[in-house]
């Protein structure tokens, strides 16, 4: 397929699209398919039949479209209206009012619950009005096992500008313009780790897309994967162009075998299309993805860990320098991004770099993608622009804390991060605040925390995920990690006396400045942070254990 | 006025005192500097307020906590002498097994025993799970390493702090004197 | 020919060139660095911290045995906070397993034990973590006791890249990591075991030792690995 038959497929695809009147979303991301949305889907597809509507409704299932502990959820275009909560009884009577009436059925709208007057247009909702969904753009309106679907929104339009009407200089340029930073949680500049890798000359190259997200509590790269995967491709083999690279390997985590089954799909229907493959869209830039199957090891999230398991070795880290864009698979230079990384391309592509960096702060250009969870009234999948303050986060997207509880902490980077006090809710998001916070950007997990949890019990918790998770390579992790664990239990069952305090202080320096990767560099960070906001809650163990000797 | 030491023996099988006494004829210089007013070569009376404290052997029982804790006490300076007392040693071999599988091997299933009999009765510790160094129950202040440590080791740190200077082990051959 | 550059380690200006690890040009220099996992000859894995230094603008401790110099590195080796960070993790060793000296076959010819001296271990603060660990004398000539073992991977690389056998590997994670003969089979059964003993040399404390041998009379010949290494023009 070469630009113009792009060009004309997708102009005959948006042409179908208006011979519909509704298109009707059935969400069937991994939160919405596990509280029964595919038996909405059916119910749906039977209802829109039997009323002989097919010519006038079209029904699609869809990706996420954020608030998943309402689901299941069908959103209905062009109204933008959401229903939540939905089972495949309730879809008839759903498609009477809304669709055949004309007339929406408010208890079932979307946030019925919690607004005096649920908006049936869900953009007007506070949950949706502060976000900006650029990653997420087609997630939950399109059907992400449909290259067509993906056509018709522009889909492949970056590539073929790529390929046709630019080079890969241009592109590394524009990138470099946006200030898109790497999205996995360390906030490389992109641009740059491209540059780097482009310059490097080598008979072969590697593009690596990590889906190994493992943070507890983290979903957004699944749910981009399962909404919009081939977004998440185009962006891959746009780095195959720019960097000079002919193969490209997806490293996705075992445990999401709806985004592994959906990316699959997609790989195949690219290299149908021509999009994948050699010589693609007619050009002489040739260029495949296979996908990789994680087994379950947090530390494959790592970089260097997770480019030693794509070469069928045990996924262990080792030092850096050199860096994988020096020295990656196999010795070769290899660019390796995280999912919304490689999501963010296309859109910079077509936009341009300059119009990408408007959004976001001076630092940290463009959107952030969180996974919102924990004692707060809405959890789910949401993108704000970076900058956004974490108070407008928790009180205005998420609704606030349930139950007539107080804010405690939000803890951002799971078990690599740290936990946020109530004084510093007003901080804008980005990587360098968050930092200086004591935590990290990381994926954007985003856990909220209300007065009842013990801060020594959530160090704890994240401490024994290290434990589990170290690969058990370098002595500070593999000892330190448990050593800490230890002493916070100690600590957290009123055994421990301020000498164990202070020897788990300098443990975590310890363990934080000599571990080898990563994930033990950060371990003691949920502990650090805890230990410099909620001190409290560390003495009052203390004192406990102080009553329980005398 | 002339110091006072206590020698003490906890969990451990007396061979640090055995090496105490390899100071041979420099115990001398120690009695010209201080007075040895308990000790298991000496008596068994309750510890008295001391300047220093050797104490060999590790915590594995109940009444070990009670006595280092009362130690501690009494102790301006306390020294753990010998491995048991700073690591556990072969005292906390049996750490690695519980309680009762320890005294079956040691008491009915060994070869020699030809009346397997587990001894218990009041008089006679009751062993806690684990066994553990002194300084994870109190604060200790020198350390002499070795099993045993050597006679030279151990009159060398007294010397040091019986005259108020700080022992250097690092420079007199450290953990290396096994 | 590599590149001369100069380097300064301690203060001291260095004269020496591209190509070679940090710890190379210490050693070439005599400036002693403590190693653990390093062995002459060997891959290099960065997994024992010990060799870690602070290196002027990286705002990470650097392992002297895989970073290479550059021109105008300004590199530390012995700062007060090093020796600290050195004698906790000699501390993390010791409280991992049964490192009890007093009735080990490498009591005195241990490298872990000299170790311990170097950095001025006195005591460790740590609880020892007890953890249970096998003795697998199934083999005919030798002995591998994983409660003295610390998880250098000195055995698992030589065995590999001198030997060419690759009889050692590891298993699990964290703490609970081993190493294993064959796909964890006793190291008797073993198929790819030569028996050549190359792992006993290189071994730095009593976790591998040859039957017979007995308390703090090991005797181990790391020289001959290195010479072979040598010889042999392997790396």
């Amino acid at each position: 397929m070469n630009t113009n038959e792009l060009k004309e497929l997708s102009e005959k695809i948006v042409e179908e699209g208006k011979a519909f009147k509704k298109k009707v979303c059935v969400c069937c991301g991994a939160g919405c398919l596990s509280s029964g949305s595919e038996a909405v889907l059916e119910s749906m597809k039977q209802t829109i039949k039997d009323k002989g509507l097919e010519s006038t409704v079209q029904v699609i299932p869809s990706g996420c479209m954020g608030p998943c502990n309402q689901g299941p959820l069908v959103k209905i275009l062009p109204e933008e209206t959401i229903y939540e909560k939905l089972d495949g009884d309730a879809v008839e009577a759903l498609v009477d009012d809304h669709i055949v009436k004309d007339t929406p059925q408010e208890d079932k709208l979307l946030f019925s619950e919690y607004r005096d007057k649920p908006f049936v247009d869900s953009r007007e909702d506070p949950f949706f009005k502060r976000q900006k969904r650029i990653v997420l753009e087609n997630c939950g309106r399109i059907n992400p096992e449909s290259i067509e679907d993906y056509i018709g929104v522009n889909g492949y339009q970056a590539l073929a500008y790529a390929l046709h009407r630019s080079s890969p200089e241009h592109i590394i340029g524009e990138i470099k313009l946006s200030r898109l930073r790497g999205r996995g949680g360390a906030g490389y500049p992109t641009g740059f780790k491209w540059e780097t890798v482009y310059r490097h000359v080598a008979d072969q190259k590697y593009v690596v897309c990590n889906a190994d997200e493992g943070d507890p509590g983290a979903f957004m790269d699944r749910s981009i994967l399962e909404g919009d995967p081939h977004r998440v491709l185009e962006g891959m083999i746009l780095a195959g162009y720019a960097i000079g690279a002919t193969q490209g390997y997806a490293y996705i985590r075992g445990e999401y075998p709806a985004a592994i089954k959906r990316f699959e799909e997609a790989l195949k229907q690219a290299r149908k299309k021509g999009f994948l493959g050699r010589s693609i869209m007619g050009s002489d830039f040739s260029f495949d993805v296979e996908i990789r199957i994680g087994a379950g090891a947090f530390v494959c999230g790592e970089e260097t860990a997770l480019l030693a398991s794509i070469e069928g070795k045990r996924g262990t880290p080792r030092p850096r320098p050199p860096y994988p864009a020096e020295s990656g698979l196999w010795g070769k230079p290899t660019l390796i991004n995280n999912v919304e990384t490689f999501a963010n391309i296309a859109p910079i592509v077509i936009s341009g770099g300059t119009a990408f960096g408007e959004v976001g702060t001076p630092k940290s250009a463009g959107t952030k993608v969180f996974a919102l969870a924990g004692k707060v009234q809405i959890s789910g999948l949401i993108e704000v622009p970076m900058g956004t303050n974490l108070r407008d986060i928790i009180f205005e997207i998420g609704g606030g804390i349930p139950g007539g509880h107080k804010f405690k902490a939000a803890q951002t980077g799971g078990p690599s991060g740290g936990c946020i006090p109530e004084q510093h809710l007003d901080h804008p998001v980005d990587y360098e605040s968050l930092q200086e916070l004591g935590s990290i950007m990381g994926s954007g997990g985003l856990i909220v925390m209300d007065e009842t949890s013990d801060m020594v019990d959530v160090a704890r918790y994240f401490m024994e995920f290290c434990v589990d998770e170290s690969c058990g390579k370098c002595i500070p992790c593999r000892v330190g990690t448990k050593q800490m664990f230890d002493l916070l239990t100690k600590i957290y069952e009123g055994r421990a006396t301020d000498i164990d305090l202070a020897t788990l202080e300098q443990l975590a320096h310890v363990v934080k400045d000599t571990s080898l990767c990563g994930l033990g560099m950060s371990a003691p960070n949920p502990l650090l942070s805890t230990l410099r906001f909620f001190k409290e809650d560390y003495i009052q163990h203390l004192k406990d254990s102080a009553l329980a000797n005398v | 006025m002339k110091k006072k030491i206590a020698t003490v023996w906890l969990a451990g099988c007396s061979g640090c005192h055995m090496s105490l006494l390899d100071m041979d004829e420099r115990i001398l210089d120690v009695l010209a500097v201080a007075d040895i007013v308990k000790s298991p070569i000496v008596d068994g009376k309750k510890l008295p307020e001391v300047d220093v404290t050797v104490v060999e052997g590790a915590v594995g029982a109940d009444e070990h906590i009670e006595e280092i804790k009362h130690i501690r006490k009494q102790s301006k300076v306390l020294v753990s002498l010998g491995d048991c007392a700073i690591n556990g040693n072969i005292s906390a071999m049996r750490n690695f097994y519980t309680v009762q599988d320890a005294l079956e091997r040691s008491y009915a299933d060994s070869d020699t025993n030809d009346a397997p009999q587990i001894p218990g009765c009041e008089d006679i510790l009751t062993l806690d799970k684990k066994v553990v160094p002194l300084h994870d129950i109190v604060k200790v202040d020198y350390y002499i390493p070795g099993c045993p440590p050597t006679g030279d080791m151990i009159f060398y740190v007294l010397n040091e702090i019986l005259n108020d200077r700080v022992p250097d082990l690092q420079k007199e051959g450290g953990l290396k004197n096994g | 020919m590599p590149d001369k550059i100069t380097i300064s380690i301690n203060g001291t200006e260095i004269k020496t060139e591209e190509g070679k690890s940090i710890l190379s040009v210490c050693k070439e220099n005599d400036i002693h660095i403590p190693v653990m996992c390093h062995f002459p000859g060997l891959t290099d894995v960065g997994a024992c911290r010990l060799c870690l230094c602070e290196v002027k603008g990286y705002n990470k401790l650097l392992p002297a045995c895989t970073t290479l110099v550059a021109e105008n590195m300004e590199i530390q080796t012995h700062t007060e906070k090093l020796k600290e960070y050195r004698r906790v993790i000699v501390e993390m060793f010791f409280s991992e397993r049964n490192h009890m000296c007093s009735i080990c076959v490498a009591n005195t010819n241990c490298e872990l034990q000299d170790m311990a001296t170097e950095v001025g271990m006195q005591h460790v603060r740590f609880p020892f973590l007890n953890q249970e660990c096998a003795v697998d004398a199934s083999h005919p000539k030798y002995v591998i006791d994983h409660n003295r073992c610390i998880m250098c991977t000195r055995c698992v690389r030589v065995c590999s890249e001198v030997e060419g056998a690759h009889n050692w590997d590891v298993k699990n994670r964290g703490y609970n990591a081993r190493v294993i003969s064959d796909f964890d089979q006793p190291w008797g059964e073993s198929e790819t075991c030569t028996s050549c003993g190359k792992c006993l040399n290189v071994c730095p404390t009593g976790a591998l030792w040859a039957k017979g041998s007995v308390q703090g009379k090991l005797d181990k010949f790391p020289e001959k690995i290195t010479d072979l290494i040598e010889k042999r023009g392997i790396h």
